[in-house]
């Protein structure tokens, strides 16, 4: 069922509405019902969430026998930035993943944010689907702030991500819609996978998987599920290595994301187009998997190319 | 006056970014004042290019004190202003949600890391700065309760308004908050505009300074007293709200003086003129900020009112 959790008029003849759709078990009281909430397309430009979304309630309804709870499906938080291709809120320019836990009294964007809590709170678990950016492409993985850990990484291990990333707190992360929610009670997992503005399928069908054992660890799900993948876990910042880029130019990969590499490996270059020139090598400065890589190519001095995490943590096979 | 340049990137296609300073005086670090930060900031850039102008002035005529240095950086963010865009050319990201920086990170971290590597150390930080939604403010000067800016400190601007806010989470990253964490009384000044020239507004903003600066001991210059400022939270402005969206339709201006019930704008139907909603004045009071867009979404605080004594 299709409903219309928050909404409010536009200066020109249209409506801003943010939906979601209800799907559970037919003629079934939904008391006591466990609930798991899909939740996507806070930044407008993120897309990989759009095909979870489809594909997970195209494999429910095949064996919608099976379904023993709550699926609640958010697919655009922020319907004006999917619509435009613009990563926070257009016309406010506003990143709406800084606008939690919102303010039912106050302005347009603090309004829509608190309609989302209080709609989205509650669940048993909800995934906060992102995907990256366009700069970057990431595996599947889950970031989860330390002062939710002991809640959060024993559902993500059951998420079949590669990765799970447990990072130091930060005040200026608390106006997050995970955090917001986190700190009421309700577990988020945020996962970021692919890139910005494309699809990735084979890390779309990974995730449902994830959820469909996560529907089931919960009792929502009473179907058969794919076995799933054990994740590498990072707790240290020291695990994780920056390729920033040491000059502006053209990034030129020469790996793959995913990558194993040894220290001293090549990752790429950067290259000057105008001249034909090499303006660095960009060196793995230890071993481990190459889990971030630039997607775009052209970058500033500055500008994130890739993350190594540490071999140490990687449990190659 | 000493022009310097504090930071510098190789362009790929574009000239280099560079972050500009000038220096007035010597000795002590006195007082740093930032301008721009984000692309629309343009008469952040006009206030300190008067404030340039003035300095240069005083230092010639001797009017700068012995062992005072005042830094002014007209434009942290020259590449947005160019291209009109509001943050960052390439990434979005906004500098002043960056601070304090870090060396070796992304763009706009190095940026922050850069500058404020070069303006951490003054006594004052003074920055001009804007408001997310558009709209004219009375002018004033701002501080974050942090409990190292007083009242006291601000009342040398000799404005009439004084406003203090509390921190919110997405502060922690601003020039203002990170100035405080490094022993820097940091400012915020608000003029009348952003992204067109007030010269009134600036010329307010350079009388401020100068009786900041007179009043601090840094400069030689008669200041100008406010007898009684008005030191107000800002949780304190009574903020009127749209029901509606429409045409905002602005009946009122900002400083102006309205009592209880007074209209003070029409939002209207864009198709048929119709009035939807008449906002009203729910106090006797300042228009303190008013919204100054042609359009007007529903649910937005479009004037805020600062309610008499």
């Amino acid at each position: 069922m299709v409903e219309v959790i928050a909404s409010v008029g536009l200066p020109i003849d249209e409506e801003l509405m943010i939906k979601k759709n209800r799907i559970m078990p037919v003629c079934k009281d939904a008391g006591g019902m466990k609930r798991i909430s899909i939740v996507t397309g806070i930044h407008g430009d993120e897309l990989e969430g759009q095909y979870v979304c489809y594909e997970l309630q195209r494999r429910i309804a095949k064996d919608s026998d099976k379904l023993a709870g709550i699926v609640d499906i958010y697919p655009a938080m922020n319907p004006l930035g999917i619509d435009s291709i613009t990563r926070g809120i257009p016309a406010f320019d506003l990143d709406m993943n800084r606008l939690f836990p919102g303010n039912i009294e106050g302005n347009m964007t603090e309004y829509l944010a608190a309609g989302i809590m209080e709609d989205v709170a509650g669940s048993d678990c909800v995934l906060d689907i992102h995907a990256s950016n366009i700069y970057l492409t990431e595996i599947p993985q889950i970031r989860i702030n330390e002062m939710h850990e002991k809640i959060l990484v024993p559902l993500a291990e059951k998420s079949n991500v590669d990765f799970i990333w447990v990072h130091g707190a930060s005040t200026v992360l608390e106006s997050t819609f995970a955090h917001s929610l986190n700190t009421i009670g309700t577990p988020v997992l945020v996962v970021e996978m692919g890139v910005g503005m494309r699809l990735t399928k084979t890390y779309g069908d990974q995730l449902i998987d994830g959820i469909f054992n996560l529907m089931k660890e919960l009792g929502i799900w009473t179907g058969e599920v794919a076995e799933v993948r054990k994740p590498m876990i990072s707790r240290n910042p020291d695990d994780v290595s920056y390729l920033n880029a040491s000059a502006s130019g053209l990034f030129v990969p020469e790996v793959s994301h995913g990558a194993r590499l040894a220290a001293g490996d090549l990752v790429g270059r950067i290259v000057d187009p105008l001249c034909g020139r090499v303006l660095d090598e960009v060196k793995a400065p230890r071993a481990g998997m190459l889990f971030t890589i630039r997607e775009y190519p052209i970058v500033d001095e500055g500008s994130l190319m890739g993350r190594i995490l540490n071999e140490e943590v990687c449990n190659y096979e | 006056m000493n022009k310097k340049i504090i930071f510098e990137i190789k362009g790929m296609y574009r000239d280099d970014f560079r972050v500009t300073g000038y220096e007035f005086g010597s000795g002590d670090k006195s007082v740093c004042i930032v301008g721009n930060s984000r692309g629309n900031e343009v008469q952040q850039i006009y206030c300190c290019s008067q404030l340039i102008k003035k300095m240069k002035q005083l230092e010639e005529e001797g009017r700068i004190k012995k062992n005072r240095k005042i830094l002014i950086i007209p434009s942290i963010n020259p590449y947005s202003v160019n291209i009109q865009k509001r943050f960052w050319s390439t990434d979005n990201t906004d500098i002043n949600r960056m601070f304090p920086g870090y060396d070796k990170g992304e763009t706009t971290q190095r940026i922050a890391d850069a500058v404020f590597r070069e303006i951490m150390d003054y006594q004052y930080g003074i920055q001009f700065t804007s408001f997310y939604n558009p709209g004219d403010f009375v002018p004033h000067v701002r501080y974050m309760k942090e409990g190292f800016t007083t009242s006291e400190e601000a009342k040398k601007f000799g404005m009439k308004y004084i406003v203090e806010r509390s921190v919110r989470p997405y502060d922690t990253a601003t020039l203002n908050y990170n100035w405080q964490v490094w022993d820097t009384t940091a400012f915020s000044l608000y003029t009348n505009a952003t992204e067109k020239i007030s010269n009134k507004g600036a010329g307010q903003a350079v009388i401020a300074v100068m009786n900041f600066l007179a009043n601090s001991g840094i400069i030689k210059y008669s200041a100008i007293e406010e007898k009684k400022p008005r030191i107000i939270d800002d949780t304190e402005l009574i903020s009127v709200r749209t029901e509606k969206s429409g045409f905002f339709e602005p009946l009122v201006k900002a400083g102006e003086k309205v009592e209880a019930g007074t209209p003070l704008a029409n939002i209207l139907n864009p198709y048929e003129a119709t009035i939807l909603e008449t906002l009203y004045a729910p106090v006797d009071g300042t228009i303190f900020f008013i919204h100054n867009a042609p359009l007007t979404y529903a649910s937005t605080a479009v004037i805020k009112i600062l309610g008499d004594d």
